[in-house]
């Protein structure tokens, strides 16, 4: 490869590249640009995620001594100074368990992602590279699982594998990963026929050093895209599965499961055990479309109008 | 034509294979479902009687064929706490899932297809940025938050509408806005791209060119060939809604397949759960199958590439 990489550069007339800057500054540069809104939302989320035992008054789990239950929150008359978002039906703290329900939400997003990336990735660049029999067996396998609605197929896994948060990323990343596969196999098609592929493949590099050096750095964009619509899909499914009651299983708080306990609520109009989880999984998810957004048009300015 | 619908049928038939493999090997890689259908804690030979009166003591294979059989015989098998044939209850339900459903699509094309299509005919002005936002929103908002937050307003606070069950349009009309609410999104978003993609076209340019008036454009020429993937998102949409509308279902309490769903995972009755999940998979496969065969007879050119 060295070879190569030397005959280009003097083809090009032997003038070395520019230095780039280190890695730190690069970084500095990158977090300069990015947009104010969706990370005015995220950060504090992030923030509030890692830190959930400093910031959060209470044990999530354990209800609040002396509280009542369906405490109400401070702007409500003969709320508890003590809860500031009142309690739930079992005289827990609401708010600290937002907190940590923060916490659940971005760790099942960002891991279930990264699992439906890693397996659709790994198996389109397999389909699109190797082809033959390979792509077939791939792509029929893909066709399979994209004939499932993702949300039936995530609660069948969930019903069958029984609930933890762990298992929830696992399934997701299960379910989610054929669009990857589709959209990266394609990309690779066409990478194939590239010259730089074609010159290293004579040059005798084996098959998976030809994929790992020229074909994966060529898609990572692609991926990055498509993890950037994933991430609020795979937080919604947690929530769904979730309040359903085969997501992440209680005591430990979930929104979604949130959600599910305050719906008894509603009918007598305390509103906020249902709205409050439910506006936190709203926002989070806007500001990671409004990310993925950001991201497409700079990695990828021909998929500006998707 | 014979060729392609018989190509197609074959591969249907391939990935309705690989559909119901997954499905088996799903349940009994990732559990004991006769754990999932004793009560916890049932004596080891109760649970021998269940294993060898479900056939789950015979080899693999041989249970894989009684599976398939059970599939192609259209039985689906014996749902347990009903006993019934997982099919009868399935179709039992159909039709209200089905009216769900259409409700929720005539919606989502009221929707949608105005929308997107202001959204493209006036790129970038205030009209595509609130066409933007609605499409964010459409992704970001949980169609259940959506529907939690509808009864709250319109049944709790303002008392205009049943907060759940079946009856006229009064108790259609929440669970379907729920439930087409994100389909809305992503058909604003299709109609603007396909109508974007249209309008570039050359036979666009050329009826401007002979002097036809731009809403005649728009109208005659552009919006029905901009309409053709748009009606074949709503096909597949359809079939989705009709299959995966459990959450909207389980809040509206509405006699659905996905509430089906949702009582097969609460009674432990994993034949139903198994069963109903086979059946969307055939459905949506089905759906995609008669969508190829009228695209090819639409337009020769698909029917003649590979």
């Amino acid at each position: 490869m060295a070879l190569l990489d030397e005959r280009s550069g003097t083809v090009l007339g032997g003038a070395s590249p520019p230095a780039a800057p280190p890695a730190a500054i690069r970084l500095l540069r990158l977090a300069r640009e990015l947009p104010v809104l969706p990370m005015a939302i995220l950060v504090p989320f992030i923030l509030v995620a890692l830190f959930a035992g400093l910031v959060s008054p209470y044990d999530p789990t354990d209800p609040i001594p002396g509280a009542r239950i369906f405490e109400p929150p401070f702007w409500v008359q003969g709320a508890n100074p003590a809860a500031l978002l009142g309690t739930d039906f079992q005289g827990r703290d609401v708010l600290s368990r937002l907190i940590y329900g923060a916490r659940v939400s971005l760790i099942v997003g960002v891991t279930g992602t990264i699992v439906a990336g890693g397996i659709g990735t790994t198996l389109g660049i397999l389909s699109g590279y190797l082809g033959g029999w390979v792509d077939q067996v791939i792509m029929r396998v893909t066709d399979a699982w994209l004939a499932l609605p993702a949300l039936v197929f995530a609660i069948f896994l969930a019903t069958m594998v029984g609930p933890s948060m762990w298992n929830i990323v696992l399934i997701l990343g299960f379910v989610y990963w054929t669009r990857y596969a589709r959209v990266i196999r394609g990309e690779v098609l066409s990478l194939r026929e590239r010259e730089f592929v074609k010159l290293a493949e004579i040059a005798g590099a084996s098959r998976l050093r030809v994929i790992l050096r020229h074909i994966l750095p060529n898609v990572v964009n692609s991926a990055m895209v498509l993890a950037s619509l994933t991430i609020g899909v795979v937080i919604i499914a947690e929530a769904s599965l979730s309040f359903l009651g085969v997501g992440v299983p209680p005591p430990q708080p979930a929104w979604g499961s949130m959600l599910a306990d305050g719906r008894s609520m509603l009918m007598v109009g305390d509103w906020w055990l249902t709205v409050l989880p439910g506006l936190c999984i709203m926002m989070v998810v806007l500001a990671t479309q409004l990310l993925g957004d950001w991201l497409r048009i700079r990695l990828d300015p021909q998929l500006r109008n998707l | 034509m014979t060729q392609f619908i018989i190509r197609r049928t074959f591969y249907a038939i391939v990935t309705l294979f690989i559909l119901s493999l997954t499905i088996f090997t799903v349940i009994r890689l990732t559990g004991d479902p006769v754990a999932m259908l004793a009560e916890p804690g049932a004596r080891a030979e109760d649970l021998d009687r269940i294993r060898s009166e479900w056939g789950l003591d015979r080899p693999l294979p041989v249970q894989y064929l009684a599976f398939a059989k059970n599939v192609l015989t259209g039985q689906l098998g014996q749902s347990f706490n009903y006993e019934l044939p997982v099919s009868t209850l399935y179709f039992q339900r159909l039709p209200n899932s089905l009216e769900l459903a259409l409700a929720a699509t005539l919606i989502s094309f009221v929707i949608g297809i105005p929308a997107g299509l202001i959204s493209a005919v006036k790129v970038n002005s205030a009209w595509d940025n609130a066409g933007k936002v609605v499409a964010l929103f459409g992704l970001a908002v949980p169609g259940f938050w959506l529907g939690l937050v509808m009864i709250l307003v319109f049944s709790v606070w303002l008392g205009w509408l049943p907060t759940s069950g079946q009856g006229g349009w009064r108790h259609l009309i929440m669970p379907a806005v729920a439930l087409g609410w994100y389909f809305a999104a992503s058909l604003l978003r299709l109609t603007r791209s396909s109508m974007l993609e249209v309008m570039r076209s050359e036979y666009i340019k050329l009826a401007r060119l002979k002097g036809l008036p731009g809403y005649a454009v728009i109208a005659i020429h552009a919006f029905k060939n901009a309409l053709i993937p748009v009606l074949t998102l709503a096909g597949v949409n359809l079939v989705v809604m009709i299959n995966a509308a459990v959450i909207i279902e389980v809040i509206f309490a509405w006699p659905g397949i996905g509430r089906l769903l949702y009582e097969g995972i609460f009674q432990r009755d994993f034949p139903l759960v198994q069963g109903v999940v086979m059946e969307a998979g055939i459905m949506i496969v089905l759906i995609n199958l008669v969508i190829d065969v009228l695209y090819a007879y639409i337009d020769p050119r698909i029917r003649l590439s590979k």
